[in-house]
């Protein structure tokens, strides 16, 4: 069975300077996999390499044993992967509602029509409200986006991200900027919408590190210099000197 | 979102179709037919125009492009039609247009739409300046400076229907414009309806959820442009002639100014623009020279005190309807009507004082009659009156407008109180 994601020798260069320098991962199926790094490392850029928001400078990316280097966002989406963003990511002037709508619309084959009635199609409807509940924004379903509080964005982010029913999902910094219960919510959110699927996330609070992933990888001036669980991880000599120890968050 | 059947719907539409069939027998003077088609090709051109704007985000100068173009294929059409070369009824001849317009919106459609923002905002004012230079090149398609002139009472009448008088005109355009309405505003409520809003608000990230946002703009600027030329044929048939004018850049302008003036927000903010555009610009030009300088000055006050159009304006005071606390502004509104009215007089006395004295003061002498009174505009007096009732005028708005403040203060609180705040 080939891995879910995999990476092979990606190298990112912008101008001169180099962000990705020859990174190689293999992420399997089903696996809840973080990936951890000082400011700078290029873990973002990981992420939008991925992603297809950014071109690889060279090397070779497989979602499920497929190449999709050099695809475009939407096709990469159309292959099964998804991804949320950093700085949060929605529609602002669409409600709760629609934003989670056009999340599932693709996914459920209506694409580009402008022959079918939206609010008539049940199978949407359905799908946008189990989101809505899932995210448990259920009060909050007719809202627009952009006046929710920023927790409940970033729950509104996770919904979108997931909505198309991709299999690979990438959370970038789902938690960052929460408070300690909120945290705890996105965490239980995140478990939640996971299951089954693989998860691969950018993460810098460790409680939330070491509490969901099954495996980590330490990303340091763009290279992986280490992978494993993360007992592991924490016993890693160089992984404390490039970054635990230096730079505890 | 309700399956429920949409009663309230049905209802608004009822209501429209009752006003374009009843507007011709209420107004009965001689040029408002002929006003009131142009207002249901302004409303067809307005909402298309719309689509770009108002739904996708796309800042277009060249919109006419496609209206013009439909208008040429359109008065081609015609005019083989009446040569007995071409088998098609007048009533259908919006088709051929739109045709066009749809076929010219997938070409240009194709190179624009890879850019967004800013760069599409220039790339179709070069597109607007080439077909418009195009227009010069090929005098044979264009017709040169007259135009291509055409008649619409050709072929046999249907049921004495031969689109001679212009009242049968006037329902074509009207059935027609309801036709459209219906299309454009059907089209918001489907996938790529919505998905062209998502596009307007965050490219990014719709094509994170799988949407190609080029091609999302690609479909509704093809789409637009078929509307456009829709359009574009029901002015042929009104005023069987269309010149090379119609698809250049101040066309264009007109049509982002209907849009912009009723409000891109909401669906039907560009039918009242298109409809307050109109009138304004066929009631102000019948009375005075200076109607482009005051239409410029109406469009600056809107921009300024009212960015979202006349639909925003209408929809901020929903609050106030709901809280039954509309009674508190109409008061203040009344005192701020008349003072704008004054402050308007002193202004329009100065503009057209200055008008006369720079345009007709050489043929006709420098005494000049405003408002039913004589006055010398070579004398001080005149200038001074006016310029003091612009002052007055002023003064009592920026009174006034403490009362208009102190009234939504009423009606803040209340919808607070109504929210449980």
């Amino acid at each position: 069975m080939p891995a879910a994601l995999e990476l092979k020798a990606v190298h990112k260069s912008f101008g001169k300077t180099a962000i990705i320098n020859g990174v190689d991962l293999a992420i399997e199926k089903g696996e809840r996999h973080a990936v951890i790094g000082p400011n700078g490392a290029g873990k973002s850029t990981l992420f939008n390499l991925i992603s297809g928001r950014f071109a690889v400078t060279s090397g070779s990316i497989l979602l499920n044993g497929e190449p999709i280097t050099g695809l475009q966002p939407q096709q990469i989406n159309h292959r099964g992967l998804a991804r949320s963003f950093q700085i949060t990511n929605i529609f602002p002037k669409l409600s709760v509602f629609e934003n989670l709508r056009c999340a599932v619309l693709w996914s459920l084959g209506y694409k580009y029509s402008f022959w079918q009635r939206v609010g008539g199609l049940k199978d949407v409807r359905e799908r946008a409200d189990e989101l809505v509940g899932m995210i448990g924004l259920q009060k909050r379903r007719d809202t627009v986006a952009g006046v929710l509080s920023y927790a409940e964005q970033r729950a509104l982010e996770i919904g979108i991200t997931i909505g198309g029913g991709a299999d690979v999902i990438l959370l970038d910094e789902p938690t960052a900027g929460m408070s300690n219960t909120e945290t705890a919510d996105a965490v239980a959110l995140i478990r939640n919408v996971t299951v089954g699927k693989t998860l691969v996330m950018v993460e810098h609070d460790m409680s939330v590190v070491f509490g969901l992933a099954d495996r980590i990888s330490v990303l340091v001036y763009g290279q992986v210099i280490a992978t494993g669980t993360p007992q592991e991880i924490r016993g890693n000599k160089a992984v404390q000197e490039a970054y635990l120890g230096a730079e505890v968050e | 979102m309700s399956a429920m059947f949409p009663w309230r719907r049905l209802l608004v539409w009822s209501a429209t179709a009752a006003v374009m069939i009843v507007a011709p027998l209420v107004f009965t003077q001689g040029f408002a037919v002929s006003m009131l088609s142009q207002m249901g090709i302004a409303i067809i051109f307005a909402l298309s125009y719309n689509m770009l704007l108002g739904q996708t985000g796309m800042l277009s100068f060249g919109h006419a492009v496609y209206f013009g173009l439909g208008a040429f294929f359109a008065a081609h059409a015609l005019n083989a039609i009446g040569a007995n070369t071409l088998g098609w009824p007048v009533s259908l001849l919006p088709l051929i247009g739109g045709a066009a317009g749809l076929v010219f919106g997938v070409i240009f459609g194709y190179i624009t739409t890879k850019h967004s923002g800013t760069p599409f905002a220039m790339i179709s004012l070069g597109i607007a300046e080439m077909v418009a230079a195009c227009s010069l090149m090929f005098p044979s398609f264009f017709g040169g400076e007259g135009g291509i002139s055409t008649d619409r009472v050709v072929g046999k009448a249907v049921m004495g229907i031969d689109f001679g008088p212009s009242i049968q005109v006037y329902y074509l355009i009207a059935a027609w414009c309801f036709v459209c309405m219906i299309a454009m505003f059907a089209l918001t409520q489907t996938p790529l309806g919505r998905m062209a809003n998502a596009v307007r608000d965050n490219p990014e990230r719709a094509r994170f959820v799988g949407y190609n946002p080029t091609r999302v703009r690609f479909l509704m600027l093809s789409l637009a442009g078929f509307f456009a030329g829709v359009a574009g044929a029901l002015e042929v048939i009104n005023f069987e002639l269309i010149t090379a004018e119609r698809l250049g850049t101040v066309a264009s302008g007109n049509v982002l100014l209907m849009a912009f003036i009723g409000g891109i927000g909401h669906f039907y903010g560009p039918i009242i623009g298109a409809v307050l555009v109109t009138f304004l610009q066929s009631a102000l030009s019948n009375y005075t020279q200076a109607w482009l300088l005051y239409f410029g000055l109406f469009f600056l006050v809107m921009i300024l005190f009212a960015p979202g159009g006349i639909a925003s304006l209408l929809t901020l005071h929903k609050p106030a309807v709901q809280t039954r606390t509309l009674g508190r502004l109409l008061l203040p509104y009344a005192g701020a009507a008349a003072a704008a009215a004054v402050l308007m007089l002193g202004l329009v006395a100065l503009v057209e004082m200055l008008y006369h004295l720079e345009t007709k003061a050489e043929q006709v002498g420098t005494v000049m009659s405003l408002f039913g009174r004589q006055m010398d505009t070579a004398t001080a007096q005149p200038w001074i009156v006016a310029a003091g009732i612009l002052v007055v005028g002023g003064v009592l708005l920026a009174f006034v407008a403490r009362f208009v403040r102190s009234g939504w203060a009423h009606v803040t609180v209340a919808v607070n109180r109504a929210k449980g705040i």
